[in-house]
């Protein structure tokens, strides 16, 4: 019997030094369920073994935050009164395995982590990576993974307004799934989830449990082999009506003094649920899982504490206010059953029919949690590229790069999500560099933006982590907002790894180091470990989701060029080619330390255009990111459908390497008035260049042939519809 | 205007709707829970968008047998107006208060973008602002906006002018691409023979706001106010 449940705590992904520390707070062999319980709390999903020491180094406070990571989602004061309440939250593995559930149910688990403190979701992005777009495999999990999005934030009714794409042959067996979710709540009415009050009753709300994701915690914490197929049955079902129910029934009980704690049921369901609850508030918890809703018959106490069944959540009420909160689950036609009390003891005790199925102490279960500081090793800084002849001339460049997988039009993809429901929406996919929402009956309006340049954090992590939080920070500057916090969700391979490991302990560096420079607080945040398949990790990608505030969303503005609008450079360009997505797609070469961020030029920089923004002297605003600078400008012509004269001198670089290098913190402005624009920047002691005057129908170069809009939207249009459709 | 919104669980529109309404008429609507039966004293009932009962039966399918819907046949018998947008187009179908059916769309894909309607028939309650053949954009979103009806029903609606809206391109032209979702005949929204129910699957009112979008769904609310104004 020992043997076997060593044998089984190994299968749940206990390691052997970690199944004699159960054994020693237990002072007995545990029972199923509780080797349950620990191994999801004890994976690196729930307990962040291997990456909280690293994750201390990130800045986590502000004055304008309210609450930081810790609880199920990060808040920040947006003024009158009101907050913003986001998180981001990885469904890598069960979207690899299931697309269209492993993603649908991502959105419904950051949609609960997001309302449970609250907050009414106004908005979900979504980061994407996915691998070589020639495998069939890639198609399938594309496909399936945007319906899934689309299929369960249509339904809940939030709209889907931003988010990426990128592709990768590194994420050819871990497609990456980051869904973010913002919401909006009253500053003083955040809920939380620590319990309080011996004896108050523990409520369980939403949909029935049943069998499906049961360890999926678990699953998410090991990488793949050969039989990733056979791991279907730890992904969950998504049912996004009952989600939407559950929004509206938990959003009305908050009107009143019901709840003392809430906590939604996600990764390891009930068992975190309760434990977290109980934990925070120093409690102890008895369970009776002969009262939780069940669907199916006959399910074991280790099943009900281990399912991932969906749109469910656990409550401490306020003694006597049962059946107020009943009768508004009774109006969703929602479960609501009593299924416990808050206890003294320190430890959760778990009844089912009629037998202590698990009794852990609380305390242990917490503090002896495993947590490594594992062995690291970070890859030597790479060189710095040379020169690099241009091979095919500026305008077959653009044509190829403006065409891309990862630089095309992702149309087909936001024709597919409901962006507008709730009619808030100013800022669409596209439009801007962050999507723009405005808050329900205010002028108030949050600029949201997802962001992360994998190649960048492959070639140097430290650069690559910071390069993603500054270029969060800029696609919120560009729409004129100010940037308030983020969430970042950090994806990376096994952190067993040295190398791996080394990777994430860099890019938290920079990431940390961008994060103080630029007043851009880290405010949750989610880690997916064991990224990859048969010992191939995915590149290092810790996106960053950013949330910025403009106190009236008149003022957003986004990308499009109009005629006669002149176009000027804020930022200073070197030509930098390494890493770059021209070298990659032209040169066929992807190595070359990245482009640095100057953290202080970065934030010179952004200050000036916000500021000019807001003094309303700016048409269009765009960062310069992937592709560099002309591939910026096609992407306003398109957006306007107006073309551009550019006059710009390349000063000194090789033509190419201006034009497609992606030198870091720069912006490009369309003004009615450049010679004041350019003052106003040397003033500023922020460098400028006039680039030249947009209307047309092509886009024209320095002694080059003119390239018609037309044939550059054929070009950027292409790619999703003629694989997908 | 004495308007009410029916709400569902499930619909995911009836706020876009409210904040139309009111702009356009000063007066908040009405939510109607689908349990109430009581719609005396309004003049319009509106069937807002979203899933009700997630769709799982078939759109609308469910929500068409809830007891507000016995209320909303008595109010339109009565010649009471109504208006059905998206998933409450597909009610109204489903509920036989106007003929055909919304079927998948043709690419099986969720539709989610602007579109161009074209005015059919001006100078009703609903369309009182606007001009026959005018053209205004409007917002798509719907995995099952494909109309279908019989080659009878359609020329019957055709020959009678109950067809309110068709898909069209900006400039009013009836292009295959402008009808993405396959719709017969392109049309995007029909009446009742009183021409005081209408069903129409784009949202005109998520484009009433200069910084949301715009405002050229304004005049179809505009138009009901001032019906009601009286």
């Amino acid at each position: 019997m020992k043997n076997d449940l060593s044998a089984l705590a190994a299968e749940f992904g206990l390691a052997p030094d970690e199944y004699a520390r159960v054994l020693s707070i237990l002072g007995r062999a545990p029972s199923l369920a509780e080797l349950g319980i620990f191994s999801a709390m004890w994976s690196e999903h729930c307990s962040y073994k291997s990456s909280r020491v690293w994750l201390r180094a990130l800045p986590t406070e502000a004055p304008w935050v309210i609450q930081g990571p810790g609880e199920n989602a990060g808040v920040v004061a947006i003024g009158e009164g009101l907050a913003a309440v986001f998180k981001m939250e990885s469904h890598n593995h069960p979207s690899f395995i299931e697309p269209y559930q492993g993603a649908a149910t991502g959105v419904g688990g950051i949609l609960r982590d997001v309302f449970t403190m609250g907050a009414r979701p106004i908005a979900n992005l979504n980061a994407l990576r996915f691998g070589d777009p020639a495998l069939p495999a890639t198609k399938r999990i594309v496909d399936g993974v945007v319906r899934g999005i689309g299929g369960y934030g249509n339904c809940v009714g939030v709209p889907t307004v931003g988010g990426e794409i990128n592709f990768h042959p590194a994420y050819n067996g871990n497609p990456l799934v980051n869904a973010m979710t913002v919401g909006i709540a009253r500053a003083d009415r955040i809920f939380r989830s620590a319990a309080a009050g011996v004896g108050n009753p523990v409520v369980y709300v939403g949909a029935k449990t049943g069998r499906d994701g049961i360890h999926g915690a678990t699953m998410a914490s090991a990488a793949f082999g050969e039989d990733a197929a056979e791991k279907r049955p730890t992904v969950q079902v998504g049912d996004p009506f009952t989600e939407k129910l559950l929004i509206e029934a938990c959003l009305a009980l908050m009107e009143t003094d019901a709840i003392i704690a809430i906590q939604d049921m996600g990764a390891a369901g009930l068992t975190s649920s309760a434990v977290e609850m109980a934990g925070k508030g120093g409690l102890g918890i008895a369970l009776d899982l002969d009262r939780v809703p069940v669907r199916e018959e006959r399910m074991s106490a280790y099943e009900m504490m281990l399912s991932e069944s969906q749109e469910r959540m656990l409550m401490v009420l306020a003694p006597g206010h049962e059946d107020e909160a009943r009768a508004i689950f009774s109006k969703w036609e929602l479960d609501f059953a009593i299924i416990g009390r808050l206890t003294d003891t320190g430890r959760i005790v778990v009844r089912h029919r009629g037998a202590v199925e698990a009794d852990i102490p609380l305390g242990p279960l917490a503090s002896e949690a495993p947590l490594y500081r594992r062995p690291l090793e970070e890859a030597p800084k790479p060189e710095i590229l040379e020169d690099v002849t241009d091979p095919v001339g500026i305008e077959p460049a653009l044509m190829r790069l403006i065409a891309s997988p990862d630089l095309c039009s992702r149309r087909w993809v936001w024709d597919q999500y409901d962006a507008t429901v709730g009619g808030q929406t100013v800022k669409r996919p596209g439009a801007a560099d962050a999507a723009v929402v405005r808050v329900e009956g205010r002028k108030l309006a949050l600029a949201l933006t997802t962001d992360c340049t994998p190649r960048y954090c492959a070639a140097d992590p430290e650069a690559g982590g910071a390069q993603a939080v500054a270029e969060a920070w800029r696609n919120l500057t560009a729409t004129g907002a100010r940037p308030l916090a983020l969430t970042d969700n950090l994806n990376f391979g096994s952190p067993e790894t040295p190398r791996v490991m080394g990777q994430l302990a860099g890019a938290i560096r920079g990431m940390a180091a961008a994060s103080r420079a630029l007043d851009f607080p880290v405010v949750s945040g989610n880690v997916s470990l064991y990224n990859e398949t048969a010992g191939a990790p995915i590149l290092p990608t810790p996106v960053i989701g950013g949330v910025g505030v403009l106190a009236d969303a008149r003022a957003a503005v986004g990308i499009a060029l109009r005629p006669g609008l002149e176009l000027v450079l804020i930022g200073a360009a070197s030509g930098w080619l390494g890493s770059s997505l021209w070298l990659r797609e032209i040169a066929g070469r992807e190595d070359g330390a990245p482009p640095p961020v100057d953290l202080a030029a970065e934030r010179r920089n952004g200050d000036f255009v916000r500021a000019q923004i807001a003094a309303g002297t700016v048409a269009a605003c765009h960062d310069v990111s992937d592709g560099g600078l002309l591939v910026g400008v096609a992407e306003m012509a398109l957006a306007g459908g107006c073309g551009a004269r550019l006059v710009a001198d390349p000063a000194g670089l090789p033509p190419h390497a201006f034009w497609f290098g992606e030198d870091q913190g720069r912006y490009v402005l369309a003004v009615a008035d450049a010679p004041t624009l350019l003052a106003a920047a040397e003033a500023a002691r922020v460098p400028a260049m006039r680039l030249g005057v947009a209307g047309g129908e092509d886009l024209t170069l320095p002694g080059a042939v003119a390239i018609s809009l037309a044939a550059l939207r054929e070009a950027h249009e292409r790619f999703f519809p003629a694989w997908l459709d | 205007m004495r308007a009410g919104i029916t709400v569902f669980p499930g619909i995911n529109r009836e706020r876009d709707m409210a904040i139309a309404l009111e702009l356009a008429s000063g007066r908040k609507p009405r939510m109607l829970w689908h349990t109430e039966t009581d719609l005396s004293g309004l003049d319009l009932v509106v069937i807002p968008g979203g899933f009700s009962y997630g769709d799982y039966l078939r759109a609308g399918a469910m929500a068409a047998h809830s007891p507000i819907m016995g209320a909303v046949r008595a109010h339109a018998a009565r010649g009471g107006y109504v208006l059905g947008a998206c998933n409450g187009f597909q009610i109204l179908t489903e509920a036989g208060l106007l003929p055909g059916a919304l079927l998948r769309n043709v690419s099986l894909r969720f539709l989610a973008m602007d579109c161009h309607l074209r005015v059919e028939r001006a100078g009703t309650a609903f369309t009182g602002h606007f001009q026959k053949g005018e053209v205004f954009r409007a917002v798509l979103a719907h995995g099952d906006g494909n109309y279908y009806a019989d080659e009878p029903t359609l020329d019957r609606l055709e020959g009678e002018g109950l067809v309110a809206f068709r898909y069209a391109a900006p400039d009013g032209r009836l292009v295959a691409g402008a009808n993405r979702n396959g719709s017969a005949r392109a049309i995007a929204g029909i009446f009742s023979p009183n021409l005081r129910v209408l069903g129409l699957m784009p949202h005109a009112e998520n484009l009433v706001d200069p910084v949301a979008g715009g405002e050229d769904g304004k005049k179809l609310f505009e138009g009901l106010a001032a019906a009601f104004a009286a």
